[in-house]
């Protein structure tokens, strides 16, 4: 019988070697079922990187297991809207004609209202939700965010987090999910991968606050002169 | 034939890739000087040669060359249309770059309905993982969309509707039919519906405006090429106006 402390995903010695550079040097870790895990670290730490590796869309060496039935559901960092004459119906309708309302109505969108419209009017916030739609409208059981709130404002960051978590409660999810802020990472995670090309931590998501911890992850901490 | 250029085009201008349109139709002229000099049966064979290979040097170029690729294409069609010119025997000239509707036979139309309606077709069917491409490479991979294979599918679709455009409109007009009708309708669309429809339906009124307007005028030194170039950016026009006095949502 599954229990929540099921691993879901297990992780040994991957490595990513482009051309010209190492970008992930022997990553190890395991994912327990229905936990959120935050990926944290400096640019060009290879964080996109790993979840191009879950996606299978670059060639590694080492080991990628997912535990079980999984269908993931993906929100990329860049997009390229504005330029395209593309309804959110149409949009949604990509990945097929059923549950198109129901994914809007649960990541808070009004389906009356924001159908009709085109992806490059929308909010930050409004497209972001419309991105999460369209991840979740398959009912995947994996969900692998880049930066879900690039670009967004404080409150609708707060609210999509909020609406991340409540997803993940009623549907035991699976959340990976990188960012760069720190209370996203203290709030509304359960566990936290720091990545510098290779593993510099992995453990429970409060230990962020903890200044060792924080040292491991950012580096020593450089002072400056006072100000006058 | 019009009808699927502005189909076909619809993608092209979504792709920011207006120059590779008026490209291919360029690389066909060497291709049909080549096709009469070995006197093929009919020298939009050699056309239709150099347009496949262009089609996929371009594709491969566009993979491997992000930097300078508008340079890399912008200088091969230009030697391609100067190398043609210089081939290209002289009365066969102006029929190679202007087109003359007079010596479309019935079964290069019938040829040219096929293909339009194949081209079609198969657009139709790869038409909503090309434009996830473009919205992001990442989000259509990761659903299974093989996009380099995608868009060599395409852009080899595209050949074939420029080599059947080139007997009517010459290799100097015929890239006008991949680009401006979707221009047109992307001043009016709001979704991807009706920016597709009107693409095709602004495509087929240039074409057949130009030709009808040919056939009135009857006047031998007029091809219909320019005729149809000049109803479609009419219509462009026609639009931009539409566009403005409505305030409709920008593209």
């Amino acid at each position: 019988m599954e229990s929540h402390n099921d691993p879901i995903l297990k992780i040994s010695n991957l490595s990513v070697k482009f051309p010209s550079e190492l970008v992930l040097d022997n990553v190890s870790f395991q994912l327990q079922k229905g936990t959120t895990l935050a990926i944290v670290g400096p640019n060009g730490a290879g964080k996109s990187t790993l979840f191009r590796v879950l996606l299978n869309l670059v060639p590694y060496t080492g080991k990628v297991e997912w535990v079980g039935k999984v269908k993931i559901g993906y929100v990329p960092q860049r997009l390229s809207v504005s330029d395209i004459p593309i309804s959110v119906r149409e949009f949604l309708r990509f990945k097929g004609t059923s549950g198109v309302e129901d994914s809007l109505n649960v990541v808070g969108l009004d389906s009356k209202d924001i159908l009709n419209k085109t992806l490059g009017v929308l909010s930050g916030g409004q497209l972001q939700r419309a991105l999460i739609a369209w991840a979740i409208i398959d009912k995947p059981n994996v969900l692998l965010f880049d930066e879900p709130t690039t670009g967004v404002d404080l409150d609708s960051e707060e609210a999509i987090y909020k609406m991340l978590s409540e997803l993940k409660e009623e549907n035991e999810i699976t959340i990976l999910l990188i960012s760069h802020d720190l209370h996203i990472v203290r709030d509304y995670s359960d566990y936290m991968l720091a990545l510098n090309k290779c593993m510099t931590f992995f453990g429970k998501s409060k230990e962020i606050m903890n200044p060792d911890v924080q040292k491991i992850v950012y580096g020593e901490a450089v002072c400056i002169a006072s100000v006058q | 034939m019009g009808f699927s250029a502005g189909y076909l085009g619809s993608l092209m201008v979504l792709e920011k890739m207006a120059l590779v349109g008026d490209a291919l139709s360029h690389v066909a002229l060497p291709g049909l000087a080549l096709g009469i000099l070995l006197n093929l049966p009919d020298p939009l064979i050699g056309g239709f040669a150099f347009l496949l290979a262009s089609a996929i040097i371009i594709w491969h170029l566009g993979r491997v060359t992000r930097l300078g690729f508008e340079t890399l294409v912008g200088a091969m069609f230009t030697l391609a249309l100067a190398v043609g010119i210089l081939i290209t025997p002289e009365p066969d000239l102006l029929e190679a770059l202007f087109g003359d509707i007079t010596k479309v036979s019935l079964v290069h139309t019938v040829i040219a309905i096929i293909i339009s309606v194949v081209a079609i077709f198969l657009t139709r069917t790869i038409y909503n993982k090309l434009v996830l491409g473009m919205i992001s490479e990442e989000l259509a991979t990761s659903t299974g969309v093989n996009v380099a294979k995608t868009n060599l599918l395409y852009l080899l679709l595209v050949s074939l509707i420029v080599a059947i455009g080139i007997k009517i409109v010459g290799t100097l007009l015929v890239g006008f039919l991949v680009v401006v009708p979707a221009a047109a309708a992307r001043n009016l669309s709001s979704n991807l519906f009706r920016y597709s429809v009107l693409s095709s339906i602004f495509g087929a009124l240039s074409s057949s405006a130009g030709i009808l307007l040919a056939g009135y005028l009857n006047l031998p030194s007029v091809p219909a090429g320019p005729l149809v170039v000049l109803s479609g950016i009419t219509i462009f026009l026609v639009t931009i106006v539409v566009k403005w006095r409505l305030k409709l949502t920008p593209f």
